[in-house]
């Protein structure tokens, strides 16, 4: 019964009249060069000149709307006045500190906290991944702490450390540890049992394997992790700036709101934005660089 | 000179619904210079066996021992090279090869005369500074090859070497590690589940049957030493006697399964 079925939807074998050659089938020409792989998975390559066209337009957007008064300069100041925002800003004003001050108290709070919360972490991560009575005593702890929100304990470092450098430390500290430790636990797993027995059988001793293999082979998985906590430790910059901060770009745009100066705040917030992504393409250059093989071995 | 004794050699597995017996009562012994080939299908405990005779694991009974010395854990005496996934990616190959002699404390300039060496072996010497991740299979097995030998084991270990590699790399592999063995007259012991690799490269075959594992048949053969006068592996391998050796041993494989 198929097989009628599918003889009834083929074309005639013998069609009447001449039998023409099929005429060619319109082909895409070089211009328009299009993958193969139609239906291959999702793929994964970057679309510059695409999302160069979004931020054109959001921000022509922006201008048009905010040139023409369809929204009020208090709700969305324009990109010419925060432009201007931004050059007065650079020196000392009401915000109290150029912006360059601001920002540095910032990139100081974060990369110092981040320089602690590494050096602490990722060893107790790769202990954590290659001791069984380690894994056991930490994996509580980290565990449960990983996915509280800072602002959930930011109270309690305040009652802890008070409302100096020292609590802003701790609680971006405590932000970042996590992701640090748990990607370098899960570094450690990411050797294979045969780099291990090939390592054994070359002569190379037990701290050799740790030195050679298992830290090489769980750098990709540090890397990421140290890209995904600096960009939580960004996140939780503006809650450590909220308590008592003189400078900082958190500071500034919390401040800047208790004087309704939106440009100021999407001075500060644009700012902070740049800086996360600068420091995330920074990252990923980095990975290419320390680990070509990355996914490939 | 007997270099190889496995003596009643055991291993059990503890599992969930009682235990495992991957190995039971193996025992032969191979002499220097020697190529011995396990056949079996998956499960049979191949890979078992080649674990503990490289120290992987403790046998729960027997022993294996290396020129009368009993093996307890993994050492440079016995070189292992692996089906895949072995390799330090973050190392090209030179290095890789090196790795073993690095570890052990050779000096660099002995060291990068002994694996320009192991690489010529392997015909890698152009290769030497290339990243491993980049290579085909067949080369990153090379390179595993390379490795191993660097360290001039007593026994070269191979736990289905060439079982990732696409049928026509795999042949020009067998005639690589013929060409290999006969070059360095190391010991080998070798694990395939492919009948004809089998026979065309040992010099002798053991049959190994599923849970649990024991050795069911065993062979001499002649085809490796055949090649490595003849050099050529499409008449050694079409040969009449090659065709009613092989299927004899895929006979007696069928057997264990039935």
């Amino acid at each position: 019964m198929p097989s009628a079925r599918l003889e009834a939807e083929a074309p005639p074998l013998n069609p009447v009249g001449p039998v023409d050659p099929a005429p060619p089938r319109p082909t895409r020409g070089p211009s328009s060069p299009r993958s193969p792989e139609a239906y291959g998975r999702p793929t994964a390559r970057a679309a510059p000149a695409i999302s160069a066209g979004t931020v054109v337009v959001l921000l022509s957007l922006w201008w048009i709307a905010s040139e023409r008064g369809w929204v009020p300069p208090l709700f969305l100041p324009s990109p010419r006045a925060i432009w201007q925002t931004f050059l007065s800003l650079q020196a000392e004003d009401s915000t109290g500190g150029t912006l360059l001050q601001h920002a540095g108290a910032s990139l100081a709070r974060v990369f110092g906290a981040f320089l602690v919360a590494a050096l602490f972490a990722i060893p107790v991560g790769l202990s954590m991944g290659t001791s069984r009575i380690l894994r056991g005593i930490l994996d509580p702890l980290v565990e449960f702490y990983r996915p509280l929100p800072p602002l959930a304990y930011l109270p309690m470092t305040i009652i802890w450390f008070g409302i100096g450098e020292k609590q802003k430390g701790v609680l971006l500290f405590l932000a970042m540890f996590a992701p640090l430790a748990l990607s370098a636990r899960a570094g450690v797993r990411s050797v294979a049992a045969e780099q291990v027995q090939a390592a054994l059988s070359l002569g190379a001793s037990r701290r050799q394997i740790f030195l050679h293999v298992v830290l090489r082979a769980a750098l990709p998985e540090i890397l990421t992790g140290m890209r995904i906590a600096i960009g939580f430790g960004w996140t939780t910059l503006v809650a450590a700036e909220m308590v008592a901060a003189t400078r900082g770009l958190g500071q500034m745009v919390l401040n800047a709101s208790g004087f309704l100066r939106t440009d100021i705040m999407v001075v500060g917030i644009v700012l902070i934005g740049l800086i996360a992504c600068t420091f995330d393409l920074l990252m990923r250059q980095l990975e290419r660089w320390l680990v070509p093989w990355k996914g490939r071995a | 000179m007997t270099q190889v004794d496995v003596q009643d050699l055991s291993v059990v597995y503890p599992a969930p619904g009682g235990a495992v017996e991957a190995l039971s009562r193996v025992d032969f012994t191979m002499r220097k210079g020697e190529l011995w080939v396990a056949l079996g299908a998956s499960g049979c405990g191949k890979s078992t066996l080649l674990g503990a005779i490289a120290g992987f694991l403790r046998p729960t009974g027997g022993r294996v021992l290396i020129n009368g010395q009993e093996v307890v854990r993994p050492g440079p005496d016995r070189g292992v090279v692996f089906q895949k996934h072995a390799l330090f990616p973050w190392l090209d190959v030179e290095r890789n090869v090196e790795f073993g002699l690095r570890m052990r404390g050779v000096a660099r300039a002995e060291r990068r005369d002994l694996s320009r060496s192991m690489l010529q072996l392997v015909g890698l010497e152009s290769f030497a500074r290339h990243p491993v991740y980049q290579l085909s299979g067949g080369m990153q097995q090379r390179v595993g090859l390379a490795r191993a030998l660097a360290s001039d084991p007593e026994v070269l270990l191979m736990d289905e070497p060439l079982g990732a590699l696409d049928a026509f790399t795999r042949e020009a592999m067998q005639e690589l590690i013929l060409d290999v063995w006969s070059r360095t007259g190391k010991t080998v012991f070798f694990i395939t589940h492919s009948v004809e690799e089998a026979v065309f490269l040992g010099t002798h075959v053991l049959i190994l049957s599923p849970q649990p594992g024991r050795i069911v048949h065993r062979a001499e053969l002649p085809f490796g030493r055949r090649f490595l006068e003849t050099r050529n592996a499409r008449v050694v391998k079409s040969d009449p006697a090659f065709v009613q050796r092989r299927e004899e041993l895929l006979d007696a494989i069928r057997q264990t399964r039935s």
